[in-house]
């Protein structure tokens, strides 16, 4: 046996026998994979609406049997005045006002215009815009009604009009978990990878095995083979085991390309790995090191594109998130899971990883010395 | 004396770390199959030359070899042909007995049926047949305590080198894990051993004494306890310690 | 007074000499507020647009030079074959591919209605939505610069009005968010390991057998933290009114008021933690797991708790943190007073109780 399947046999048996990271591998992806996506979905629905209905007529009856009837919205106050539906925003119980103005409809009839009025709760900027975006559309929707109703149109339209016919591939059903499911399987990859490399080897720090393997034999290429390999392969099965929870909980059906994420994360890792090592040898303590990957971990997931999309951000900022490997395999795993993208669509990702690995690597293993 | 009858050969072996020196340049030569003792208080550079021996750090300025190797050229090769148990108890808790010894056993190249024999005839020495296959978590401080040392000496290193092995023991564990260094030292290998116990000072065949960084004083018992005219080393130690400067 | 004294001074020695960790502590929420200040936003802008015109006359190349023009498109590229457009998409060049018909001018001058097509990457699906509504709002711009103003009959107008946040900021949800995270770690993981950690040491029971009482060794624990996490609140206060311009409307007295109450839910969970287990591991992972991640998830930040299946948002009623950031939101941003907090501050005492009674419990069972 040489040194290296010595290390490895050690490794794995330590592995098997901690419950904790037992734990952690199977409960995390499960865990995650099961109650983030749900947590994490930014689809707007369950708009809470509060009415100020000033004119009780006809029109403002059907506008808001509308608002009920939509699937975006709950109607949740009824109000006779203003004041008191500001009153359900105060206390979170209502998103948005929708208040209809005394005679409306008659002025409306008589004026062929009228005004709704519309206040948004924008604390949470996406849900205030949505919400009235939504309400507007519903608006909108009713005046057309009332509008066909007054008017027989002729058979050409008399207003010019541009259809838009949209085609959203991808995710037919627009369904947020969708989007999140890879990307959240991506973080899981990242934080299993570098979180417990670290602490592994911190924890050898602290216990005092590590000078006794630093006083043997043992090259410093072995040690470090023997800490990444375990941990390559543990990565490897979370991969397995949440592409098998996203396919059976959220549909997502990875198709025959599915090589390709195994032979980009394979290499990821290795990034990954490196980082940990890195942080690994900065640490004294466990404490220590958790909170430095923990601080690591956080910003390369913001930067990721996992919630706010990259191109969104300003330039720099983009360049940065460029610099970011978590980046790279949220995209590749959107590109492969969702729009079966082919080999040659993530080479460049691949190259790019791969040459990030080899540099964090041999930093890593620069330095990590042997002698201090 | 022959070389070759010398383990370790240090001349004016000295470590700086920045304006510090934490080992100012010491010299001795430590014999084949001897006990040797090396003794100070806290922070008198005992574990810093123990370390610029075993390769974990390079010293300043200064010569030594080890096992007649080289320790600025050949730590690599120290490494193969030293035994080591630190302080910090450093057998895996959560790998038993026999994991334990086949992993130490295996990194210092010991392969199958060599590693078997060894791992047997230590099971058997230290009567752990029936514990075999427990944690060494779920062991006693003692018996932990002497399959450390047991497993550093597995590959039949020539030399060994003991950092306060016997901190925390009771009397008892302390006497019988004495009795296994002088059977390892009957079986020709060199035992180098630091300690803040004086009365194991009394079992080395030599002792060097550390105060700040230098060798006060060097010889067997016997000879320090007539030179500084009194019966115990304590009190030799005593002498010499209070010279000191530097505190811990 | 004097061992309270000494003991605190102690715990200030170690907090201050981990350099490392503490420059996370104090670094974590500086680098979090710069980055959603200057670098994340949910705003859609700079869209990669692939164009397909196969209309190509005066009047397509007008609208493409439309769509160039407002800051949410990118043109990178021009194409002959719809057939394209799925490798153009599948590799990421483009996310969105604009079909202008051969028939686009002639059909808008001829019979007043012209088509568009827009095959848009959509996995993300609020992303695609509002690509597509901005598509939508420039062809409507274009029909009105093409075509004249038309003044419709029987127009209902809708008068928008965004409150408290008009400029629609993302940060307004995120600062509370912060807070409660950071105080997660200072005072439920930094005080649980802290305290596991003397008990691994057996430091705890030197404490324990000194002439010290117990009370006086928690709380000597406690208040360096405490003292740390109000700094590091102010921190983050000074940064999102200066950097985010997020105000501050409330009362700020009451605002730390609120926030040392949770400080001191949170140092009391941090206790009951440690009474759990003896191993800085366990502690960590429960800490981690346990109380940091729910508190992403559900303390309503980064993820709105209304959009939630009802199962998760009734378990996200007992995470602390949920609460705080809606006392925090009232006060901050919406500028609201005690008697709209009063209901969040005596759930998050609840709370306290709760833990404080389960640690004692566990506590004597320990000495028993």
């Amino acid at each position: 046996m040489s040194n290296l399947s010595i290390i490895l046999k050690k490794e794995f048996i330590q592995i098997s026998r901690d419950p904790a990271i037992l734990r952690l591998i199977f409960l995390m992806p499960i865990i995650q994979l099961l109650i983030l996506p749900f947590a994490a979905d930014y689809e707007i629905k369950n708009i809470n609406i509060a009415i100020v209905d000033q004119d009780h007529s006809d029109y403002s009856r059907e506008l808001i049997g509308k608002f009920q009837h939509s699937n975006y919205f709950r109607l949740t106050g009824y109000e006779t005045s203003y004041k008191n539906a500001l009153k359900l925003i105060e206390a979170d119980k209502a998103d948005i006002i929708v208040e209809i103005p005394n005679n409306f409809e008659k002025t409306l009839v008589r004026e062929d215009e009228a005004t709704i009025s519309l206040v948004a709760n924008a604390v949470n900027g996406t849900k205030g815009n949505l919400g009235a975006f939504y309400a507007q559309r519903i608006v909108q929707e009713f005046n057309s009604k009332i509008r066909s109703e007054w008017i027989q149109f002729p058979r050409v339209n008399p207003i010019p009009l541009i259809n838009v016919e949209y085609i959203n591939r991808y995710n037919k059903r627009s369904d947020y978990q969708t989007f999140m499911v890879p990307g959240i399987l991506a973080v899981l990859i990242t934080m299993i990878g570098s979180f417990l490399t670290a602490l592994n080897i911190v924890k050898e720090k602290e216990i005092g095995t590590i000078e006794q393997l630093n006083v043997s034999p043992i090259k410093k290429w072995e040690f470090i083979l023997g800490k990444l390999i375990p941990f390559w392969v543990l990565g490897m099965i979370i991969l397995t085991i949440g592409l098998v929870i996203s396919y059976i909980v959220h549909g997502i059906t990875p198709g025959s390309n599915l090589w390709i994420l195994y032979v980009f994360t394979a290499f990821y890792l290795l990034a990954i790995l490196g980082i940990g090592l890195l942080i690994s040898n900065f640490s004294q303590t466990q404490q220590q090191a958790m909170m430095v990957s923990f601080f690591f971990t956080l910003i390369f997931i913001l930067m990721s594109g996992l919630y706010t999309p990259v191109e969104s951000m300003p330039f720099w900022a983009q360049k940065v998130a460029w610099m970011n490997p978590v980046t790279y395999l949220v995209d590749v795993m959107r590109m492969v899971l969702l729009k079966g993208a082919q080999f040659a669509d993530v080479l460049g990702h691949l190259k790019i990883i791969t040459l990030a690995g080899v540099a964090l690597n041999v930093l890593a293993i620069w330095s990590y010395s042997k002698r201090n | 004396m022959k070389p070759s009858e010398q383990s370790i050969v240090t001349k004016n072996l000295t470590k700086k770390y920045g304006t510090f020196t934490a080992v100012d340049a010491i010299s001795f030569d430590v014999r084949k199959g001897e006990i040797f003792g090396f003794l100070g208080a806290n922070g008198a550079g005992k574990t810093t030359a123990m370390r610029m021996l075993t390769g974990l750090s390079k010293p300043s300025s200064g010569e030594a070899t080890v096992a007649g190797f080289d320790v600025y050229r050949d730590a690599e090769n120290i490494k193969k042909h030293i035994g080591y148990m630190s302080q910090k108890f450093s057998l895996y808790q959560d790998l038993k007995v026999k994991e334990n010894i086949a992993f130490y056993g295996g990194i210092y190249g010991l392969r199958r049926e060599a590693l078997q024999a060894a791992s047997d005839q230590l099971i058997h020495r230290l009567g752990l047949q029936g514990e075999v296959k427990t944690m060494v978590k779920d062991l006693p401080l003692g018996w932990k305590q002497k399959l450390a040392f047991s497993i550093s000496i597995i590959h039949q290193p020539s030399i060994v080198f003991l950092d306060e092995p016997t901190g925390g023991v009771d009397p008892v564990t302390r006497r019988q894990f004495w009795n296994m260094i002088y059977e390892a030292a009957d079986r020709g290998i060199t035992i180098f051993v630091t300690t803040h116990y004086m009365d194991e000072a009394e079992y080395c065949n030599r002792v060097a004494i550390m105060v700040d960084g230098k060798i006060e004083a060097l010889g067997q018992p016997s000879e320090l306890k007539v030179r500084f005219e009194t019966d115990t080393m304590d009190d030799v130690f005593y002498q010499l310690a209070r010279k000191a400067k530097r505190g811990d | 007074m004097q061992q309270l004294i000494a003991f605190i001074k102690k715990e200030i020695y170690h907090i201050a000499r981990d350099r490392k960790t503490l420059l996370v502590l104090i670094g974590m929420p500086i680098v979090q507020i710069a980055l959603f200040g200057f670098a994340l936003s949910n705003e859609v802008k700079n869209t990669k647009l692939y164009v397909i015109d196969q209309n190509k006359d005066e009047m397509s190349v007008r609208f493409i030079e439309e769509v160039q023009a407002s800051q949410y498109f990118d043109v990178v590229g021009y194409g002959e074959d719809v057939g394209d457009v799925d490798r153009i998409l599948r590799s990421g060049v483009s996310q969105i591919s604009l079909v202008v018909p051969p028939s686009f001018s002639s059909d808008l001058r001829h019979v007043n209605q012209a088509n568009l097509q827009l095959i848009t990457d959509a996995i993300n699906p609020n992303v695609a939505a509002t690509i597509n509504a901005y598509i939508t709002a420039i062809s409507r711009d274009f029909r009105n610069t093409e075509m004249g103003d038309l003044k419709l009959p029987y127009t209902i107008n809708v008068e928008t009005r965004m409150m408290y946040n008009p400029q629609l900021k993302g940060e307004f949800a995120f600062v509370p968010g912060v807070i409660a995270m950071i105080l997660m770690i200072i005072c439920v993981l930094m005080t649980s390991v802290s305290i596991v950690k003397e008990k691994e040491l057996g430091n705890m029971e030197m404490l324990l057998v000194s002439p010290t009482s117990p009370a006086i060794v928690i709380i000597s624990k406690a208040i360096p933290y405490f003292v740390l996490s109000l700094l590091i609140i102010s921190i983050i206060l000074l940064m999102s009114t200066t950097i985010l311009q997020v105000p501050i409307r409330g009362n700020i007295f009451l605002l730390y008021g609120v926030s040392s109450i949770f400080i001191i839910t949170s140092l009391t969970l941090g206790l009951l933690i440690s009474t759990l287990t003896n191993s800085q591991e366990i502690a960590m992972l429960i800490s981690l797991m346990g109380m940091l991640l729910p508190t992403i998830m559900f303390g309503g930040f980064m993820f709105p708790i209304e959009s939630m299946p009802k199962a998760l948002q009734i378990m996200s009623n007992i995470i602390p943190a949920k609460w705080f950031y809606y006392a925090i939101n009232d006060i901050m941003i919406k500028g609201l007073g005690w008697s709209s907090v009063y209901r969040e501050v005596l759930i998050l005492l609840g709370f306290t109780l709760l833990y404080m009674g389960i640690s004692l419990k566990k506590y004597e069972i320990r000495l028993s």
